[in-house]
This record gives structure tokens, sequence and C-alpha cells, in this order.
């Protein structure tokens, strides 16, 4: 009995890592002098083939998932339930003709996409999509991350400007006044997680959670101040990404497309494209940060490799981004503005004071309820307390509305 | 920037809509942004200039005429029973109460009476007109704040409206279902229990929009407060309908001055004091459950007995009768090549329509075909409120404003 237990986890351990030793091997079987772009190959095209893979299957559940909680089918005419409709997307925008306006500023016109989806695809150096899965060992990785993550508002802010449209600049001014907001309480969301790990490093703050107490987890999103984290941090990034609720730099019925309205072809694509690797590149460091990153939801299911639960987490993560663009108005961008500087950066402040009085509680038997407790209270009552305040602020009575008469 | 209509043509020939922006006055902390008339929330073909310094608007002027299609002239050319198909143009939206609205102004003139069935098939009409036009506000209004799904939700209650319509006229939006003299046809067997079934869901899914939207944080933030209007300021420009009792003038023809048998029906007429985005937001869904209401009302009571008014010399004569009677032939013959009289006179008959007061003004010189028809369109008077609204707002708010008058560039151009 115990050898085939063994042997069931010696290769689940094998399939688990089977990236790591594959690439391995390859290295070891080239000839040195080109080891060097081997290695590096290794790790740069498995990220450029896998993840705008992940796009052009978000594309069709996106459109499909849309439809359905819309009461319509989505798109299904082609392949097989729609499924190969990206290709046909991609055929489109690559031989659509791509038009610049004659007052644009052609060099920076031309660089923006570019400079979009090189940082996109620079943020996932640093994320830990299994075990030993990583591109970049940083020690501080999550600063590259963020580092990397504000380079974007460059882009988006070349693309408005260049273009000459005064849509576009406008769409640019509320990514930028956006972008800028919702930085701080991501950050600030983040550092909780940083304090209790003690490290900057991804893969470190994904091995401290996958400890399991029983058959339980330690992600930190089962602390009370890493869920508040992570409804921040998940926040935040969407509005850092331009989603709905709060994707004002693209309000299509205000400004029509923001920053890239533009541009067309394939540009355009290169933007819709470094969008969603935004999405997905935050996303999969809210996963890292809170939800264990690659580790297994109970101990006895980390038989199944660790980057199938990367991705499946990952692709939670995209429905239920699907399923609020399908569900939410528009923000406007004094109320964005408001939520971003009342509300999101205090509840972040206060989630770091709680962050550090978990850490210094003791650990006792009867603590470890009392800890509980006394974490919660801290989010909660300023939670209630700043909400009350802001509905206060806005003013807004219960209304009477009368009929007249009856005729 | 400009301010009138002459002004603004000259601006947009000379001035800094035709230049670039960096060889604009670099003094000047304002933009001149041109939304429309290709835009997606000016509810077709709108053009709005407005002056704005970062996101707030400081001035806003409107531009029309894009889809002027010359009706009022074209009436002149007709008999009065071609004008009918050309009034369906007019508000695209509610083409039933246009039919009605010009139908009883040349039944005024006519001193014609139209038999209880066809009134009440009238009404019950009009009412699902009304509806169907609010379901298109709420789902275009809420698109226009961001929320898509609301949308195909109004549009598959909307579906099954057209569908009625067609079952009744064949046609799905230009219906010409009302004519001089009563109606189009006698309905099919099976219209009146579909009625039946859509009305009786009707309010549950008024209960599910709600449900998506009146308690969604964002939506109360987004229309509270927004784009105020005064009941000085309504009367003052000429805004009618669901616009004005949202600001709080408790003003409704069907009830202050019934026409078409109205006064047989209870319904209630809500109103609200605060005259923003909110209120007309509210208005309109309880406007949609008076509609489900009176359409019941007139289904429950609906009158045996003929559908059109016994004028030979008006009314087309039975298909049977005039393979059968010389005097039903000769009638049909006269009706359809030279049209029928109808005596001098000028007559304004006004309906409420889903956006407010439809009036229609038609002078007649003794022949057959109208000397002069004017229509008084509701969006027209309504956007003239436009700037009052959105002036000292922010951008989005045009656009929450624009959703919530809720205007037909076909009937303001017309």
């Amino acid at each position: 009995m115990n050898g085939y237990f063994a042997m069931a986890t010696g290769l689940a351990e094998r399939v688990d890592q089977i990236f790591v030793t594959f690439d391995h091997w390859a290295v070891t079987n080239t000839p040195e002098p080109l080891r060097w772009l081997v290695s590096i190959l290794l790790i740069v095209v498995p990220i450029l083939a896998v993840f705008p893979g992940l796009f052009a299957l978000t594309t069709v559940l996106e459109r499909k998932g849309l439809g359905r909680i819309q009461n319509r089918y989505g798109p299904n005419r082609v392949g097989p339930y729609g499924l190969l409709q990206p290709i046909a997307d991609a055929v489109k925008s690559l031989t659509k003709e791509d038009v610049v306006p004659r007052t644009a500023d052609g060099v920076v016109h031309y660089l923006a996409p570019l400079v979009i989806v090189s940082t996109a695809f620079l943020a996932y150096a640093v994320l830990p999509v299994g075990r030993n899965m990583i591109a970049v060992h940083l020690d501080a990785g999550l600063l590259f991350f963020f580092a990397i993550g504000s380079a974007t508002e460059l882009a988006v802010f070349m693309a408005g400007w260049s273009s000459r449209n005064k849509y576009s600049l406008l769409g640019a001014m509320r990514a930028i006044a956006q972008m800028i907001s919702y930085e701080v309480p991501l950050i600030l969301s983040s550092i909780a997680v940083i304090m209790i790990a003690g490290t900057l490093s991804p893969e470190k703050i994904v091995l401290e959670q996958a400890q399991y107490t029983g058959i339980f987890p330690h992600w930190y999103v089962f602390t009370p101040w890493g869920f508040a984290g992570f409804l921040l941090f998940m926040t935040a990034a969407a509005a850092e990404t331009n989603r709905s609720p709060f994707d004002l730099p693209e309000g299509e019925s205000e400004i029509i497309a923001g920053y890239f309205v533009e541009y067309s072809g394939f540009k355009f694509a290169l933007f819709f494209l470094a969008e969603y690797l935004e999405i997905f590149a935050v996303s999969g460091l809210g996963i890292t940060l809170f939800l264990g990153g690659w580790s297994a939801p109970l101990s006895f299911l980390a038989v199944i490799p660790s980057w199938i639960w990367f991705f499946a987490k990952l692709l939670v993560m995209i429905g239920v981004f699907i399923w609020v663009r399908g569900t939410m108005p528009r923000l406007r961008m004094d109320q964005l503005m408001n939520f971003a500087w009342k509300f999101m950066l205090p509840m972040a402040l206060i989630d770091m004071v709680c962050a550090g009085v978990w850490r210094f509680l003791p650990g006792g038997a009867l603590w470890v309820v009392l800890r509980w407790l006394i974490c919660a209270a801290i989010i909660v009552v300023p939670y209630v307390a700043l909400a009350r305040g802001l509905e206060q602020g806005r003013k807004i009575e219960q209304r009477v509305y009368r009929y007249a008469e009856e005729g | 920037m400009p301010r009138s209509m002459p002004e603004l043509a000259e601006f947009v020939a000379t001035e800094r809509l035709v230049k670039p922006s960096h060889e604009q006055d670099s003094q000047s902390h304002t933009m001149v942004l041109n939304m429309g008339p290709q835009h997606p929330s000016t509810h077709g073909v709108l053009r709005v200039v407005v002056e704005i310094d970062g996101e707030t608007v400081v001035k806003l002027v409107t531009d029309i005429g894009y889809l002027h299609t010359g009706i009022e002239k074209n009436c002149e050319a007709k008999f009065y029973q071609q004008v009918v198909p050309m009034t369906d143009r007019i508000d695209y939206l509610c083409p039933m109460t246009n039919n009605l609205a010009y139908c009883l102004a040349v039944e005024k003139l006519l001193q014609l009476e139209i038999p209880p069935r066809g009134q009440w098939m009238r009404v019950l009409m009009n009412e699902l007109t009304r509806l169907q036009s609010h379901l298109v506000w709420l789902g275009t209004h809420a698109m226009d704040i961001g929320a898509l799904t609301v949308f195909l939700y109004c549009f598959r209650e909307r579906e099954e409206l057209l569908r009625l319509f067609e079952a009744i006229a064949g046609q799905r939006m230009m219906t010409s279902y009302f004519r001089v003299g009563g109606l189009a046809l006698e309905p099919p067997l099976d219209f009146f229990p579909r009625v039946r079934a859509l009305l009786k869901r009707m309010p549950e899914k008024i209960d599910e929009y709600q449900n998506l939207l009146t308690g969604n944080p964002i939506w109360v933030n987004r229309l509270k407060g927004v784009g105020h209007l005064t009941a000085e300021q309504a009367i003052a420009l000429g805004v009618t309908g669901p616009p004005l009792r949202a600001s709080g003038v408790d003003w409704d023809l069907r009830r202050d001055m019934p026409y078409s048998g109205y006064e047989n029906f209870q319904f209630r007429v809500p109103t609200s004091t605060d005259g923003d985005v909110w209120a007309r937001y509210w208005v309109r869904l309880e406007e949609m459950r008076e509609s489900v209401k009176i359409a019941t009302q007139a289904l429950d009571g609906m009158p045996e007995g003929p559908i059109q008014a016994d004028a030979p010399k008006v009314v087309l004569p039975d298909r049977e009768k005039m393979k059968t009677e010389m005097e039903a032939l000769i009638y049909h013959f006269k009706i359809v090549t030279e049209g029928f009289t109808v005596p001098a006179g000028e007559v304004y008959q006004a309906v409420e329509s889903p956006r407010g007061e439809m009036g229609y003004y038609v002078v007649s010189d003794g022949t057959a075909k109208p000397y002069r028809v004017h229509m008084r369109n509701p969006s027209f008077a309504t956007l003239q409120a436009l700037p009052a609204m959105c002036e000292g707002r922010l951008l989005a708010d045009v656009v929450a404003v624009i959703g919530s008058i809720d205007i037909v560039l076909g009937e303001i151009d017309r």
C-alpha cells in the first residue's frame, strides 16, 4: 500500500516538474557556447506563447460569457462553439488597413502599442506560474512588477497625446489620473503581505502560503487582513487595468474608445492584447499574494500539478472580471477619484496596521480566536465608519414620490 | 463660444473646430469638443458642441437637422389617408401615438365618432407603444451609463411587443395601424391572449430591471442630483411629458385633456419634485407599470362592435361588400383615386406620447389634401433644456442627461 502511495506521489511530482525537468535536460544537452541562448529562449518563448494563447481563449470566453449573461449566444459561427473566433479576429486585424491620422505624431504613434505590449510582457518575468517555474529569480520581484506596471501609463499617454484627437487626449488624461490614483492602494494592500511574509520575492511569498494545517492551507486570504487586502487589491487591479466598472478611459458611450480611438488594424489588436495581458498579470499577482499562488487549496489535492492550479485560479479570476463587466454600470470621474483617495487609501492603511497587529499578537491556543476577532474588528469598525461618513457626505436622503389623483 | 445657431455655423466655418488642436489659441484653458452627429450616445444624429474645461462643461450648444426629411412639407402633397404612413416615421419609437394624434385631428375636422371598440383598441395599442418606447429608453439609458446587460433584457420584452405589432399590422415598427375613421383591421384571433400573457409577465420584468439598476450604488450615484431642472425652467422651456412630471408639474394629457376614451380608465400619474436624472428614471419606470394597468383594463373591458366609424366617404369599405355592392365599389374607387375631402378649418390635437405632448396642427382648405400639417414634437422642446441641465457639470453627466430626456431625432428634425 505504502509503495503505491509513494509511486503515486513520485509520479505527481514528476508531472508537476515536467517543464522544469525538460528545461534542465534541454540546457544540459546543448553545446556549451549556445547554452545561454537556449536557456533564455526556453523562458521567453513559453511566456510569449502561453499568455497570448490565453488571451485568445479569454476573448471567446468573455464574449460567450457576456452573451449568456445578456440572454444571447455570443460567437458561435467560427469553428466548434465559435472557438476559432480569435483566429478569424487575428486575420481580420492583420489584413485591415492601418490608418494613421495626418496630424498625428508618427513616431510616438507607432511606438505606443509596442511599448505597452512589451511592458505588459515584462511583468510576467517575476510571476511564479508553478513550483520552480519563474522566469527570473529576483529577490525584489514585487518591486520590479510594480515598476514595470507603472511604465504602461507612459505608453497610454503616448498613444493619447500622439493621436491628436480630443477624445484620445481626454481618454489618456482619465487613464493617467486613474492609474496613478489606484496604484497607491494597489501597492499599499500588497505591503501587508510583504510585512507578514518578510520578503519581496513572489516565490518565497507563495512558499510561505503553501503550508497546511491539517488539510487547510495557510493562504493569506483566510486572515482578516488578507481578506480585506485581497478585495482592495483586486478592486485596485480592476481600476489599474481599466476594467468595468472602472473602464472610464475607454468609456465608449462618452469618449468612444479613449486613448486608442485613432488606432486601427494590428496596432489596435496590440492594445487589446496588452490590456488583457495586464489583466492576467495583475490577477496572477493577486493569486500569488493572497490565494497561495500555485499551491493546492486542500493538502491532498497537491497531486494535481501546481501549474494547473495557477491557471485554474487565473481562469476563475477572469470569470469574475467578465461577470462584473456584465453587471455593473460605469463610475464617473470624480466618483472614481473619491473612491480611490477617500475610501481605498484609508482602508489600505488600516489593513497595514491590522497586518502589524496580527504579526505581533501571540499565537497561543486561546489567542487563535482572540487574534482573529481583534484583527477583524480593526478592519470592520473603520470600514463601517468610513462608509457611513462617505454616505453622509454625499447626502442621499430618502426621497418621497407622490402620485397624482386617480383619473 | 457661439450662442445661437447662425453664430455656431460661423464658428464652425472659421474658428477652432476646423483647426487642429495645436494651432488653437494657447491662452485659453478650454477645449471645444464635438460630440456627434456620429457618436454612440447622442441617440441618433444629434450633434452637441461642448466647450470643456478639463472635463467640466462650460458651454453646450446643440446642432440639429441631420435627419431632416421634409415630412411636414411632404404632407401637403398627399391625400389625408396617405399622410398616416408618414407620421410613423416622425417618432419611430412610438408610431401609433403619431398615428393617433393625426387621425384624431382629422377626425375632429370631419366630426367623426369612433365606435367604442375602435377607441379602446387605440388606447390598448397606445399603451403597448408607450411600453415599447420606454423599454428602448431604459435600455439605451442604462447602456450610456455603462450597464450593458439591461439593454438586452429590455429588448427581450420589446421583441415580443414588436411581434404583436407585426401580428396586428404586418409591420414591426412602421405600423400605420390607425386610420382616419378607425383602425386598419380587426386584430387576429390569438392577439388578445398573447397581449394578456405579456402584460401578466411585464410587472415581474420591470422588477427585474429595477433589481439590476435601482439598488446598484454606482447607478444611484450616477443619477441622483445630476441634470437638475426646476419646474419654472421646465415650463419656460416647453418641456413636457416625464421630464416635466419629474420636475414636479402634475400634467398628463391622458388625464387632464382626455382623448380617445382615456376618461374611462383608472390610472395614476407619478410625479416627483426632484427634477434630476434619477427622478426622470423613476417617473418613467412607474409609468411603465401604469401603462401595464391601463392596457390590462383595456383588454378586460374591450367592447364588441365595429372598429371603424360609419362614414362610407372616409373609411374604406369591406372587401366582401365591394364584390357584392355597387355603392361600396364606387366609394372605394373614389377614396383611393381622389381621396376624401375635409371641411375647411384648422385644428390642434395633442396626445400624451411617451416623450410628452405630441400635437398635430392640421389646416384644411376644403380639398382632399391638407393645406398644412405641423407637428408639435416633445423632443424638440425638451432638447432646448439640455444646456440648462448640463452646463457646469461633467462630460459624463451630459451623456446621462441626454439619455434621461429620451429624445428621438426623427421627430426633432421632421
